[in-house]
């Protein structure tokens, strides 16, 4: 362990623990460095809590809150202006309108030019003043959908002239309303829809299956994959470059090809097993339950498998050769070599990529949204969030989930840390 | 158990198996490239395997003999792979031959190691094993290679010849330019370029501000003391346990009302902080395998911290980050969720989102499939030219799904 500069004969591999019984002795150049060090993760830092703590408190906020979609075009008072009628009726009309059914806008103004080419024929109505040339109107209290027209007939040398300057000039309009995501109404309502009935019950036991089996899939098949490889022959990189392939494509490439693969009208998959005479007619493989849930086990399986075969490999080829040659030596057969030697040696690696991939799993949104958007049985909870959010357009309900997501995952974590500080690596 | 273990038992459960193997990969391979109806005949393969195993155990030449009967047997309309065209001779005969030439070289060389007669179980399991990864490298490679070769051919395809026969890959060479004319719709009608050029500079500026916050983070982590330095390098790896979908949702809303939505300025700040903690996580793992004392030296010569990274630390670790910047081009170039919400204006369409845009019933399939393959092959051909440098940064790096 090399000493740092500046650090005096401390070495770096203290606990945080230490640096803080430590009575306060720092060094100015201890100071120092701590300062450039806070200096340099200062960018890191201010990022991931704008884009990572935020949200999530964000999340948490919405969760409670009763949004829909719409609710994020906040409510704004809508000014049209347009010059009409002509002679005795010509008017310039403000229409003036809340975009909100539901929320009412206050201390409303308009501020308009009121161009030379026009004269005013009548008083202003109550709410509206003439300074100079600069008309303003105030309203209290816009209600819910509340929409009218306010009318001032004027009188105007050239009509056709007067339309179009008067037109080209846009009314401002300024009003302030309560922002729902601001203010402090809150609901449990979202919560009681995500926990409602049977619909969580199969969501949650569709995303443990696909959890468990997709994680433990991905890790017995890329064991045997690495088992394949590891032994140096000809064209031995080839094949792991070509076993990465699943892992290195965009996931929306691969999954767009797997359903035209698995088409059930004009797929190849069928066809061929028609052809074989496997099936009779044509299976509908991502639209049947519980066919769909297994294909897309399958797709996670196929695609994250060439993950953990890489981290197997490393780990075998990293196993002292001896400890086999002992083994040859008492006559074990490969078997036993196998189940007895190589099995012990990767607990450590196969443990580690079993809690993240499961983690990882866990939080797989992308594969089942493409395959099959959540439907024949495959709604995960992370295709919960999107459904709810975006399909239904109830956004509270999708941070909702989400934050039942997120729970999940903080309760998955403190019981794996457990774990994972013990193991090496990762 | 024990008398079974000998070889002829042994060769022909071998032969059986693998003849079964070698019928199935043949007629797969057959159909998908000529579309004619090939399929393995399992009578034949039954009597087939049976008697290919049994004689390969005798010598080369009895194996050699049995090839030669298994390949005639074929042609005289036995064969362990039928194909529903009997007219064609010469197809059939090369059927034949293939099927014939794999099971019995196959099940040869599964065998050959043991000795005739008792096996040891060390020798049984032997060839054991020898099947099974025979059988694995098999199933592995079409596994793999089934869904990107349907994705290529079929995107030359179009749609009558797809409905006609799905199974009928075979390319008709006498179209000349006009099977690329998916590639050539999807550039001109489709606004393709700009998808691709919108991917490219999303990626490439995501990988320099990723390596600008964290290159100095991960030399913070790596060397500097300060309190909570093990709190943090701990906490790196919880920030990539949460889930893209989680956070979606709130970006969404601030983008929403702020009017960064549909702006690949907006993308370009929420990618880079995908990737910075991994990044990070990445790089100080290999900063802290440096040897301090160059940079030490340096401090003594008078350079400043800043100064030795810049001209120590970082030369010395140019292939992580290489490394690093390949990984987060991948995560880039592949992300969707993001560019799926946040994008809805096609000319600001990232490629990931311009295929999902593709994914209607009123555009063909083989539309789709050049849309992935244009999507795909930037990112092979970085890879496999380089795999060593990518291999490293997955296995760093890919705790990150």
């Amino acid at each position: 362990m090399p000493r740092r500069f500046g650090a005096g004969a401390v070495q770096r591999n203290e606990t945080m623990q230490d640096n803080l019984n430590r009575p306060t002795a720092k060094t100015p150049m201890a100071k120092r460095e701590e300062r450039l060090a806070w200096g340099l993760l200062a960018p890191t830092l201010i990022s991931v809590a704008l884009v990572v703590v935020l949200p999530l408190v964000a999340i948490f906020w919405i969760s409670f809150k009763p949004i829909e979609l719409a609710d994020l075009r906040p409510p704004t008072p809508i000014v049209k202006e347009a010059l009409r009628g002509s002679a005795e009726k010509l008017r310039i009309e403000y229409r003036l309108r809340n975009s909100s059914r539901s929320e009412a806008i206050r201390d409303v103004k308009i501020v308009d030019e009121l161009p030379a080419e026009v004269t005013l024929r009548e008083p202003l109505p109550q709410s509206c003043a003439l300074d100079g040339r600069q008309l303003t109107c105030s309203f209290e209290r816009l209600e819910p959908g509340h929409n009218e027209k306010i009318i001032f007939p004027v009188t105007a040398d050239n009509e056709d002239a007067a339309e179009e300057i008067v037109e080209s000039s846009e009314p401002q309009v300024t009003g302030t309303a309560d922002n729902i995501l601001t203010n402090f109404e809150f609901t449990l309502e979202n919560f009681a829809r995500v926990f409602d009935g049977s619909q969580f019950i199969s969501v949650l036991g569709v995303t443990l299956f696909y959890t468990v089996f997709g994680t433990i899939g991905a890790l017995v098949v890329g064991l045997f994959a690495a088992l394949l490889l590891d032994k140096s022959f000809r064209g031995q990189g080839i094949l792991r470059g070509l076993y990465l392939f699943p892992y290195v494509a965009p996931v929306i490439a691969v999954a767009f090809s797997w359903l035209i693969l698995f088409d059930p009208f004009s797929g190849s998959a069928n066809a061929l097993l028609i052809q074989m005479g496997v099936t009779d007619e044509a299976i509908n493989f991502f639209g049947d339950r519980p066919l769909a849930l297994i294909m897309v086990t399958v797709f996670e399986i196929w695609r994250y498998f060439p993950l953990s075969f890489l981290f197997i490999l490393a780990r075998m080829q990293s196993i002292d050769s001896e400890m086999y040659e002992a083994a040859d030596m008492d006559g074990a057969s490969p078997f036993q070599k196998f189940w007895y030697l190589s099995i012990p040696q990767l607990l450590g690696i196969l443990s580690v990529l079993f809690l993240l991939r499961f983690i990882w799993t866990f939080n797989k949104f992308d594969d089942i949204f493409l395959l099959t958007g959540g439907n024949a049985g495959t709604r995960t909870l992370t295709v919960s969030v999107y459904e709810e959010a975006f399909a239904i357009s109830n956004i509270g309900a999708g941070a909702a989930v989400a934050v039942v997501i997120f729970m999940c995952l903080v309760a998955f974590s403190l019981f794996f840390f457990r774990f994972i500080s013990q193991e090496e690596g990762l | 158990m024990i008398k079974l273990r000998r070889k002829a038992i042994t060769s022909i459960f071998v032969g059986l198996v693998w003849t079964f193997v070698a019928a199935t990969i043949t007629a797969i391979a057959l159909s998908f490239a000529t579309g004619l109806p090939y399929k393995p005949d399992m009578v034949w393969i039954v009597i087939g395997g049976a008697l290919t195993g049994f004689f390969v155990t005798h010598s080369r030449l009895a194996a050699l003999a049995s090839g030669v009967a298994l390949a005639i047997a074929g042609m005289l309309g036995f064969g362990i792979v039928t194909s529903g065209d009997a007219a064609a001779v010469l197809t059939n005969s090369f059927t034949h031959l293939l099927s014939a030439t794999i099971a019995v070289g196959g099940t040869y060389a599964i065998t050959k190691v043991a000795p005739k007669g008792a096996l040891s179980r060390h020798e049984f399991e032997e060839i054991i094993i020898r099947l099974l990864t025979a059988i694995g490298y098999v199933f592995f490679t079409a596994i793999v290679l089934i869904p990107f070769y349907v994705m290529v051919m079929t995107s030359f395809k179009n749609q009558s010849e797809l409905v006609q026969n799905p199974l009928d890959f075979s390319l008709d060479l006498s179209k000349g330019w006009g099977l690329f004319r998916s590639y050539v719709e999807l550039f001109a009608d489709f606004n393709f370029g700009i998808y691709l050029a919108n991917s490219m500079v999303i990626s490439i500026l995501t990988v320099f501000i990723t390596l600008a916050f964290s290159i100095p983070g991960a030399y913070a982590v790596a060397r500097l003391r300060f309190s909570g330095q093990a709190a943090f390098s701990r906490s790196i790896l919880l920030i990539y346990m949460v889930p893209m979908i989680v956070l979606a949702l709130p970006i969404y809303i601030a983008f929403s009302l702020t009017g960064l939505r549909n702006s690949i300025f907006g993308i370009i700040l929420i990618y880079p902080v995908t990737t910075i903690p991994v990044a990070l996580y990445m790089l100080q793992g290999y900063f802290r395998g440096l040897p301090g004392e160059i940079e030490e030296a340096g401090l003594m010569d008078g350079l400043s911290r800043l100064a030795v990274i810049w001209k120590i630390t970082l030369p010395l670790s140019l292939p992580a980050i290489a490394s690093v910047s390949l990984y987060v081009f991948m995560i880039a170039w592949n992300e969707f969720l993001l560019a799926f919400m946040l994008l809805d204006d096609p000319s600001k369409f990232t490629l990931t989102r311009g295929i999902a845009s593709l994914n209607s019933s009123e555009i063909p399939r083989q539309h789709l499939m050049a849309g992935a393959v244009i999507a795909t092959v930037p990112i092979m051909a970085l890879f496999l030219g380089l795999e060593r440098f990518m291999t490293k940064g997955l296995t760093a790096g890919s705790v990150k799904g």
